[in-house]
């Protein structure tokens, strides 16, 4: 069958060869060495505690919502360091590649450094972020057990994380696409892009965003189905609201990202001629497609952060949301008018004044029902009793940053500016003011608001506010230089500079990077002090912050099963109407509950669909099948798997409860 | 002395008492309060919310098919100096293929009657019928493609035809998912009878079957008829 040794070699392993290990690029081989180290200590500590049994049952086959939020918060931290360490490249080397220098990354790494950070950042933090906080808050806001699909959900998460796992394949086999975050082609093609850079960018998406698009299947499912008796939509709180939003988005966004890669896939696999130069294909075609997704997508990410920052700010101004109908209003109006804009993305293709204007016209549109939110929740401060504490902190820095930055989105939705600004430096600097200002500043506030909820004590205030002032001044330092430069004409993704006199803009900007590196520094030590002083920090009531909302009226952290009783909603404040009126919690009558058991199909299914990823990445057509058949095989087992629950004793629920009433009165 | 009362919902016992408040909102004194757990609760049951979950599953299918769709009225046109709609499509063979399609949609809205009246064995006749007429389908398209090829047309021609295998090609791999779908089910009905559960997925491979031929009947129109006419 195999005429030589290189034939077999070629049919085991494809297009995988020893020399696509980077071992000549020392930056590459030093971070493998770190991270190897890291991973074999990790691994090390875990087998040494024998934790692996304990992870496996209690954790990666969980189907409990609260741990699987939890699971997606912590891909989105570890994912932050790696696409902060290829932020950090950046800076540095466009702050010391002036007169002549070249700096220390060579082109042909520093292409894949701003794919990679680009990627990293959208996919692999902020999507896993949001998912996170909407899959922990929201059963428990809306007063349900779990969501709607909970094997789903498992399944949906190890999806997510596949697709991170091909990301990072890709630093230490092989290389990443150089063709920034959205690959447009031609340059995405075959002809200029053979390598598996491309073929891991396409796959590494795919397998994330069919996780993402089966989660937001998920969550509107239990929006709309499990909310407690009496919570009305106009009664549901407002982060609900906004991962109601978000999560329509992702179903209606998310199968035209898996349209267009996979056109490009056709393209780059059997040479079809959708992209292409010749035989009538249409480049432009795919940069409008990416954007029918990649608009929406940023609307997916600023949703949620819109509903933390209601929620934080009506608990610690100690009053009801202001302009609580408005606030709905506005959050579906955007929901609608994120899906006609995306052409804003490319005024410079060429579509005639009368396109352009639509779209410029829409674009700022959509800053009324921003502004609106930003009004509610400025009133909501008016007059309140507002405490300063670390999600408030966050809220106001937010209030400040993102005003600066909608101000200069509006300034590019105007075509003929966007003209000038298009690709530059400028545009750089609004999305980063807006993506960190807004769904950064919301992820940390959410974090530090609903920290307590997860494990039953607060985070520690001195190091989160000592992160908060890095991450704020630090974002200011590192990106309003950037305004400045885009303004004088400097494009995005160069590499080197001839003129000096840019030189302090960049130099300004890397410091600011670099206190974003402490701030981020301090987030892990807040984490780890918190985690040593947790006694202290303990808080038994269930309830730190005097919160409004159902998540609150439960212990921390909540039970299995969330809520021994379901809850009545009779106000947009549940919790806060029960504490008002005074509820008995029930103490006797307790009832089995019915819960989903745990699986390890999601997480097998999700390492077939990496297989045959990487199989499909490096042309190893032996892995693909196999592993496509596997995870056939796997799926159609799971469904003849009939008997997926358990009930909860009542006994044990009463145990637990009859805990809690201990606790509690200790506490009072 | 404020006594808003709020009508306790029917499915809750019903406690009422007084209490003291110090909401700001509300003037101080007492308001009564209603119940505010569920007391004697009954779970929803497995496959409460799995329609809705699987229309928006189709919904989002359907999106993917507009995003085909959307591409083929876009480069539909670039033949490239290539082949023409007009001198490839065979609308006798559509309509046959067609026909195939429509009638396993029929058979399978038997085969759900079937199910309704809890008879196993046509259930299974029907299914086994519709899987057939599926499999025709099929074997036309692929038969369809085969001979596109062998003149020359093949996808990598032109971007018409690129996005024409695209889309009908989509379309038939789906029917193919469905086929295995249904041998699938086809197994646990015969294990396990016409139980809750598998009515339930028996339901969803029957929406899922029928928005194919709506989806087909949206490329038979758009592609083939269309295509002919242009």
């Amino acid at each position: 069958m195999f005429n030589n040794s290189s034939a077999l070699l070629k049919f085991l392993f494809g297009r995988f060869t020893l020399d696509q290990l980077p071992l000549h690029e020392p930056i590459l081989v030093a971070t493998f060495i770190m991270v190897a180290t890291g991973g074999v200590a990790v691994f090390g500590a875990i087998t040494y505690f024998r934790l692996w049994g304990y992870l496996w049952r209690e954790w990666f086959t969980s189907i409990d919502h609260k741990r699987i939020g939890v699971m997606y918060m912590v891909l989105g931290v570890v994912m932050l360091l790696r696409g902060f360490a290829d932020a950090l490249m950046m800076r540095t080397q466009q702050a010391i590649a002036f007169g002549g220098s070249q700096g220390f990354l060579p082109a042909h790494h520093y292409d894949q450094v701003f794919t990679a950070h680009g990627v990293i950042m959208i996919f692999f933090v902020a999507m896993p972020f949001i998912t996170g906080l909407i899959n922990f808050v929201v059963p428990l806001q809306i007063g349900a057990r779990d969501v709607s699909f909970p094997f789903l959900n498992n399944f949906s998460f190890w999806m997510t994380v596949g697709g991170a796992v091909i990301v990072m394949i890709s630093l230490f086999v092989g290389e990443f696409a150089r063709t920034g975050w959205l690959a447009y082609p031609p340059l995405s093609e075959y002809a200029y892009s053979p390598d598996v850079g491309v073929d891991y960018y396409i796959w590494g998406l795919q397998v994330a965003g069919l996780g993402t698009l089966l989660s937001g299947v998920n969550l509107v499912c239990t929006i709309v189905k499990l909310r407690a008796p009496g919570m009305t939509m106009m009664k549901m709180p407002i982060f609900t609201w906004t991962a109601l939003c978000t999560n329509i988005l992702i179903v209606a966004a998310f199968p035209i990202l898996t349209v267009v890669l996979a056109l490009l896939t056709l393209d780059r696999y059997i040479g079809t001629d959708f992209f292409t130069n010749d035989f009538g294909g249409n480049a432009m075609m795919y940069v409008n497609l990416i954007w029918i997704w990649g608009h929406p997508e940023v609307y997916i990410l600023i949703l949620p952060a819109f509903g933390v920052f209601s929620e934080v700010t009506s608990t610690f101004c100690g009053k009801r949301l202001f302009g609580y109908t408005s606030m709905v209003y506005a959050t579906v109006v955007i929901t609608i008018l994120s899906y006609l804009v995306w052409l804003h993305h490319f005024f410079t293709m060429g579509s005639g004044a009368s396109v352009n204007s639509f779209f410029g016209i829409t674009t700022m549109i959509i800053s009324i029902p921003t502004g609106a939110k930003m009004f509610n929740w400025l009133f909501t401060m008016y007059k309140g009793r507002i405490r300063f504490e670390l999600p408030m902190m966050w809220t106001v820095a937010f209030m400040l940053t993102f005003v600066i930055g909608g101000m200069t989105g509006v300034l590019l939705a105007v075509p003929p500016a966007d003209f000038v600004l298009h690709n530059s430096l400028f545009l750089v600097a609004h999305f980063h003011n807006v993506i960190i200002g807004g769904v950064l500043f919301g992820m940390f506030a959410g974090i530090n608001y609903w920290f307590p909820k997860a494990f039953g004590f607060r985070l520690d205030p001195f190091w989160g506010k000592l992160s908060f002032w890095f991450w704020v001044v630090g974002f200011y330092l590192a990106f309003m230089p950037l305004y400045v430069l885009g303004l004088m004409g400097v494009t995005r993704r160069l590499r080197v500079f001839d003129i000096p006199s840019l030189q302090i803009w960049f130099v300004i900007a890397g410091i600011g990077a670099l206190l974003i590196a402490l701030g981020i520094a301090c987030f892990l030590i807040q984490i780890g002090v918190s985690i040593l002083k947790r006694e202290e920090l303990r808080d038994a009531t269930g309830d730190p912050w005097n919160g409004r909302t159902l998540e609150w009226s439960t212990s921390s952290p909540p039970p299995a099963y969330n809520f021994a009783f379901t809850p009545v909603v009779h106000d947009n404040d549940a919790w806060w109407d029960m504490k008002q009126r005074g509820h008995d919690r029930p103490l006797t009558g307790f009832k089995p509950i019915n819960m989903p058991a745990n699986t390890g199909t999601g997480i097998i299914l999700a390492g077939f669909c990496v297989a045959f990823a990487i199989g499909m990445i490096w042309y190893v057509w032996w892995l693909a099948v196999l592993s496509f058949i596997a995870a056939l095989a796997t799926a159609i087992g799971h469904t003849f798997n009939y008997k997926r629950d358990l009930d909860y004793p009542a006994d044990e629920i009463a145990r637990a409860e009859t805990e809690r009433s201990r606790l509690l009165e200790a506490q009072a | 002395m404020t006594t808003s009362t709020l009508a306790a919902p029917r499915y809750t016992a019903e406690t009422r008492y007084t209490v003291e408040t110090d909401d700001p909102v509300q003037p101080r004194g007492t308001v009564e309060a209603p119940a505010f757990y569920v007391l004697d609760e009954h779970a929803h049951g497995e496959g409460y919310s799995t329609m809705l979950g699987f229309w928006l599953y189709l919904m989002s299918d359907c999106l993917l098919f507009s995003g085909l769709f959307a591409t083929y009225g876009v480069l539909g046109g670039n033949y490239a100096a290539g082949p023409s709609p007009r001198d490839l499509f065979d609308l006798p063979l559509v309509a046959l293929n067609t026909t195939m399609l429509l009638l396993s949609s029929i058979t399978y809205g038997f085969a759900m009657l079937a199910v309704q009246k809890d008879n196993i064995a046509w259930t299974q006749l029907w299914l086994a019928i519709t899987a057939f007429f599926g499999l025709c389908f099929i074997g036309i398209e692929l038969y369809e493609f085969s001979d596109f090829i062998r003149e020359g047309a093949t996808p990598q021609r032109s971007a018409f035809l690129s996005s024409f295998f695209t889309l009908v090609g989509t379309h038939g791999l789906h029917v193919t998912a469905g086929l295995i779908w249904m041998a699938t089910l086809m197994a646990q009905v015969w294990r396990h009878g016409l139980i809750e559960a598998n009515r339930r997925r028996l339901m969803c491979l029957s929406m899922f079957w029928h928005f194919l031929d709506v989806v087909w009947i949206g490329v038979f129109t758009f592609v083939y008829l269309m295509g002919t006419l242009r």
